[in-house]
């Protein structure tokens, strides 16, 4: 269970992260600087936990995977939103950050309410409002590659299979 | 029912025949690149799978371009981990400050990527290179790691959409740029979102590489997988002195399948500015013009190649940039900063008071060589524009063609290029 950090449509990598801090990869560099752009108080008062939620397109722009892992090590459990970009949702998933999309619950969340999130189900609860949401399920081969624990453990191991 | 250019290559990289958009493949890669900010990502994922050796030397591309010549005690530790690994792994396409160029101006440059290809790219403007003919797509530093380790990599196909400009009578001044930012202004930044944008027409096909490029360059702005260009005469023209390696052409078929075509009279495409924050907030330049800047940047994989420069440099010759302007030129690669150098255009850039830079991407991404404070206000032939892009969260950044950023310098403010050119 978290608290919603709602934002609009079109979040753009420089705005989860940008690259002035780019000169740094180490994940807890990134995540105190996650979403500096758009909030400034975002990365100091976000707790483990918490939900961010997005508009359409989030996380257009460049390729830094830097973007979901910052979110990640920011203690974000899952992202929602109504749809993603493509390198973005594939970074995410790759690393293994829960991204669900589901617009009916970007409608009906709102800044600051209480949301919990079954991922395995894909079912989001809005307990602020007694409302709860049905987000779409992952392509098959997502699920696999979620399983795995994202793309280099399932890598490692197909060859140990192989 | 045929294939567009991109199925084919698609299907061809993964030993099938067909393929339809929405399958998922896996394909062989021709070419896996990694840059300073991505590489060392990268490397520390393929590390963690234990396998010694990238799947060949001759495949992988490292290119230390957007923190470099390094700028501080941590992006020279983060470029050392690139360079480290390239030397380890003995990587034949690695280069470093001194042949060092901006990455999608110096893969095509070098013939390191060529028609046909199969590329992943950790970088979101990898696909530039569908502009020779490739099918180039940018990914993250996981995909990358995986695909130095595999030389696969896992894809959807795409469904695609076709962009027709009839017509070569493009008004004067207008360039790549204009078209490509034209068609984001009408489809929106997720107008493409998953998908291959096929650029055609007589338009398209009367336009230099150097043009391609650039249309391809910022298909990614649509949020598209690739941009891709048929291969014809001005290609093989191009990549005949560069390839090194055997490649192919391929060509949508009559019968291919579109989700969406999209047909444009060549003639009414104005020179086109986009308004901060986002590409697809586009307008006329006329309707921009007046507009008071403060920094003019010329250069990046969208328009540092060799024509940029000479539209800039017969603009900016005999002339001088306004005081108030600071007028930055970044050249794409060596080979293009020394042929500018010899043909006597950066000699008129800097007697009119130009600063001008090694290759690097440098401001582009805010990453330093050009910062902007609060409240300052860019004019770039990059790509983005984004909140914080080149700097302080509130600057502001206005996106057009080297045409345009030139004559602005000139006048201080947003200008079409012919009031600067008609009074000179
Ligand atoms: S020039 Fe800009 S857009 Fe191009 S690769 Fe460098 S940072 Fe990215």
């Amino acid at each position: 269970m978290g608290k919603a950090w709602k934002f609009g449509d079109d979040i753009d990598t420089d705005v989860i992260i940008p690259a002035r801090y780019l000169n740094n990869s180490d994940p807890k560099h990134l995540a105190s600087h996650c979403m500096e752009d758009a909030d400034p108080t975002f990365a100091t008062n976000v707790k483990p936990g918490d939900i961010i939620i997005g508009g359409k397109n989030f996380g257009c722009g460049s390729s830094r995977e830097h973007a979901p892992i910052a979110i990640k090590a920011a203690g974000v459990k899952v992202v929602i939103a109504e749809s993603y970009a493509r390198i973005f949702y594939r970074n995410s998933l790759n690393i293994g950050m829960p991204i669900l999309e589901c617009p009916e619950a970007v409608a009906g969340i709102e800044s600051g309410d209480t949301v919990e999130v079954d991922l395995e189900k894909g079912l989001i609860l809005n307990k602020s409002k007694g409302t709860s949401f049905q987000a779409r399920p992952f392509p098959e081969f997502m699920q696999d590659l979620i399983r795995g624990g994202g793309l280099i453990s399932y890598i490692k191991e197909k060859r140990n299979n192989a | 029912m045929g294939m567009t250019i991109s199925e084919k290559i698609l299907a061809a990289h993964a030993g099938l025949d067909k393929v339809v958009p929405g399958e998922i493949i896996n394909a062989k890669l021709d070419i896996v690149l990694a840059n300073d900010v991505t590489g060392p990502v990268a490397i520390n994922e393929f590390n963690k799978l234990g396998i010694e050796k990238v799947f060949d030397q001759e495949k992988v591309a490292l290119v230390a371009d957007h923190f470099t010549p390094n700028k501080d005690i941590a992006s020279a530790e983060h470029s050392k981990i690139l360079r480290d690994f390239a030397k380890n792994q003995k990587i034949k396409y690695f280069w470093d400050t001194g042949t060092v160029g901006i990455e999608h101006c110096l893969l095509p440059e070098q013939g390191v990527v060529l028609p046909g290809d199969l590329i992943i790219g950790a970088d979101s403007h990898t696909c530039t290179y569908g502009a020779l003919g490739a099918f180039a797509t940018g990914v993250g530093s996981t995909d990358c790691a995986a695909g130095m380790a595999t030389g696969e990599a896992w894809f959807r196909v795409p469904e695609t959409l076709k962009f027709i400009f009839h017509g070569t009578d493009f008004q004067p001044w207008v360039s790549g740029k204009d078209l490509i930012l034209y068609i984001i202004g009408q489809i929106g930044v997720d107008g493409a979102r998953y998908k291959a944008m096929e650029f055609s027409g007589d338009g398209i096909r009367s336009l230099s590489m150097d043009n391609r490029l650039t249309i391809c360059n910022m298909a990614i702005e649509a949020g598209a997988k690739t941009g891709i260009i048929e291969p014809d005469e001005i290609t093989l023209q191009y990549v005949k002195s560069r390839a090194k390696r055997e490649y192919k052409i391929y060509k949508s078929d009559h019968d291919a399948c579109y989700e969406n075509v999209y047909e444009f009279r060549s003639k009414d495409i104005p020179l086109q500015v986009a308004f901060p924050h986002l590409p697809e907030n586009t307008k006329s330049v006329d309707e921009a013009s007046g507009r008071k800047i403060d920094q003019v940047v010329i250069g990046s994989c969208t328009n540092g190649r060799l024509e940029d420069l000479e539209i800039a440099a017969n603009i900016l010759k005999g002339k001088k940039i306004h005081p108030e302007i600071r007028c930055l030129i970044f050249p794409g690669t060596q080979q293009i900063y020394l042929e500018a150098l010899r043909k006597g255009w950066i000699e008129a850039m800097v007697e009119a008071g130009a600063a001008v830079s090694t290759p690097t991407c440098g401001p582009c991404l805010g990453g330093h060589m050009g910062i902007l404070a609060k409240g300052e206000r860019a004019l770039s032939t990059t790509n983005r524009n984004f909140v914080g892009r080149m700097g302080h969260p509130e600057s502001e950044v206005y996106l057009c063609n080297p045409a345009v950023a030139a004559a602005s310098a000139i006048k201080g403010e947003i200008v079409h290029p012919r009031e600067v050119v008609n009074n000179g």
